[in-house]
């Protein structure tokens, strides 16, 4: 089904959340992507503060291309999960309750997003340009010298995406393209 | 000592006159190719999506289908790439024995134009230094350059941006020459199908067959770079790209992986004499973001 989600995100609101609903993000959340990763991996590891509060927050894996005079930013749509893999575990167990990205996730992350209670999303995958538009405000937070990969505080109205994974431990790419088969087959 | 040099690059044993063409000229054209590249598809590329569009069964596949012609429309209005991974800068260059190039280095004007292109252009820096140590070069240089040496007097570059979401998911077999063609569609299906998702389908597949181990590599990129209104002028080789595109999208992966009888848009091939102990296959994924531009100069 069809839902409007605020972010950040309440563990209430992710509890009702299925995997296969459609959803448009209205609030704030961030970027993140592989060297961001590593680097609040490895702060956390050692006991170091990361440059955001991971409570209820949502992270978008993305790395957008600059932004041109009069734009907020510039093309902005995800990038492959899986690179993430070995981070999203220990990040929710601090705090983060949602990802944005697409393609498959590891059994360990899966694993953690039911026992987080926590939400992965994906979003269009080479719609860079649409998405960009509902993206209204975009500052650089921290980890400026990694360019395109800095941490990007954003602000979203209506940011369409699909639940993957959902907090009950139902997964839309183990079961949409067995159930669009069986659907096409009986036919 | 300068002079003479020039002589002997301007003059060939009969008198014959070189054709010079000046670096300046070489590194303007890359730098608006890697603009254009990114900003619009090739017509053929845009067909594709759109006949798949009308097409596709599933309603989420078929919703995110629209979303990829909606994102084509913006993308050129708006001036924002088509996808937030502007690529790798991977350049076929195929230079004419008698074209003298004048001014720097062929290679070094070239990565010239694509830094140029990439930090004028709003594009995304997207290349590491070292493949381990990963400090962004800030540039998107060095590209990755195939040459060929081709009889006549011109300089013909395409430049292929290429996302990496989807080059993760390519794959390379050293079959045997018994696996024979059943071996490659085999091969070509579970690439395909291990890609899923992660590759933002509807895909495009190049696949190489023969040739050795990175020659196999470089004809399946160069087969993502071949118009898809063609098929391979072997009529074997057409006849397994066209029955590849069907069993392909029989796997149900669909826009997005979520479904849907869209899963491939194209299935390019190409071909080369290979040893008689072997029979590389490679398989090179492309997202529904094919890019290529080329220009004869």
């Amino acid at each position: 089904m069809e839902r409007y989600i605020q972010a950040p995100i309440s563990k209430e609101q992710i509890k009702e959340l299925r995997a296969g609903d459609y959803v448009y993000i209205t609030g704030t959340i961030y970027t993140a992507r592989d060297a961001a990763h590593k680097r609040m991996y490895e702060a956390l590891q050692k006991g170091e503060e990361i440059p955001f509060d991971l409570h209820d927050n949502i992270i978008y894996y993305l790395g957008p291309t600059p932004a041109r005079e009069g734009q907020v930013i510039g093309s902005a749509g995800p990038t492959t999960s899986s690179r993430m893999d070995k981070y999203a575990p220990l990040l929710m167990q601090r705090g983060l309750s949602g990802m944005i990205g697409k393609g498959k996730r590891s059994p360990e992350v899966l694993s953690a997003i039911r026992e987080n209670t926590c939400v992965y999303l994906a979003a269009v995958g080479g719609a860079g340009a649409l998405l960009s538009k509902c993206i209204k405000e975009s500052e650089v937070i921290a980890y400026e010298d990694l360019g395109t990969e800095a941490i990007r505080r954003l602000r979203v109205e209506k940011l369409p995406a699909i639940v993957i994974a959902d907090c009950e431990g139902s997964n839309l790419y183990e079961t949409a393209v067995e159930d669009y088969l069986n659907a096409h087959n009986n036919e | 000592m300068k002079k003479r040099s020039s002589e002997i690059n301007c003059i060939c044993k009969a008198g014959y006159r070189m054709r010079t063409i000046n670096t300046n000229e070489i590194i303007t054209a890359l730098k608006e190719m890697c603009v254009e590249a990114n900003l619009s598809l090739s017509p053929d590329m845009a067909d594709r999506i759109h006949e798949a569009a009308e097409r596709e069964d599933s309603e989420l596949g078929s919703r995110i289908l629209g979303q990829l012609c909606e994102n084509m429309v913006i993308a050129s209005e708006e001036q924002i790439p088509i996808c937030q991974d502007t690529g790798m800068a991977i350049v076929f260059v195929k230079l004419g024995q008698e074209v003298h190039v004048e001014g720097m280095n062929l290679t070094d004007a070239i990565n010239e134009g694509v830094r140029q292109g990439y930090t004028e252009g709003y594009l995304r820096k997207s290349v590491v230094n070292d493949p381990l140590i990963r400090t962004n070069t800030g540039d998107n240089t060095p590209a990755i350059i195939h040459y060929d040496i081709v009889p006549g007097d011109q300089l013909e570059i395409m430049i292929a941006p290429k996302g990496f979401g989807s080059e993760n998911m390519s794959k390379l077999y050293m079959l045997k020459p018994a696996d024979g063609i059943e071996g490659v569609k085999q091969a070509v299906i579970q690439t395909v199908r291990d890609a899923g998702p992660n590759a933002c389908p509807p895909m495009v597949v190049g696949v190489g067959i023969g040739g050795d181990f990175e020659k196999s590599a470089i004809l399946a990129k160069t087969a993502l770079t071949r118009n898809t209104n063609e098929h391979s002028s072997l009529l074997h080789i057409a006849e397994l790209e066209k029955e590849l595109l069907v069993e392909l999208n029989q796997l149900g992966i669909g826009p997005g992986g979520l479904g849907g009888k869209t899963t491939v848009l194209a299935v390019n091939i190409e071909t080369y004499p290979t040893h008689i102990a072997g029979l590389p296959v490679a398989v090179n994924i492309c997202c529904h973001v094919n890019r290529h531009v080329k220009r004869v100069l």
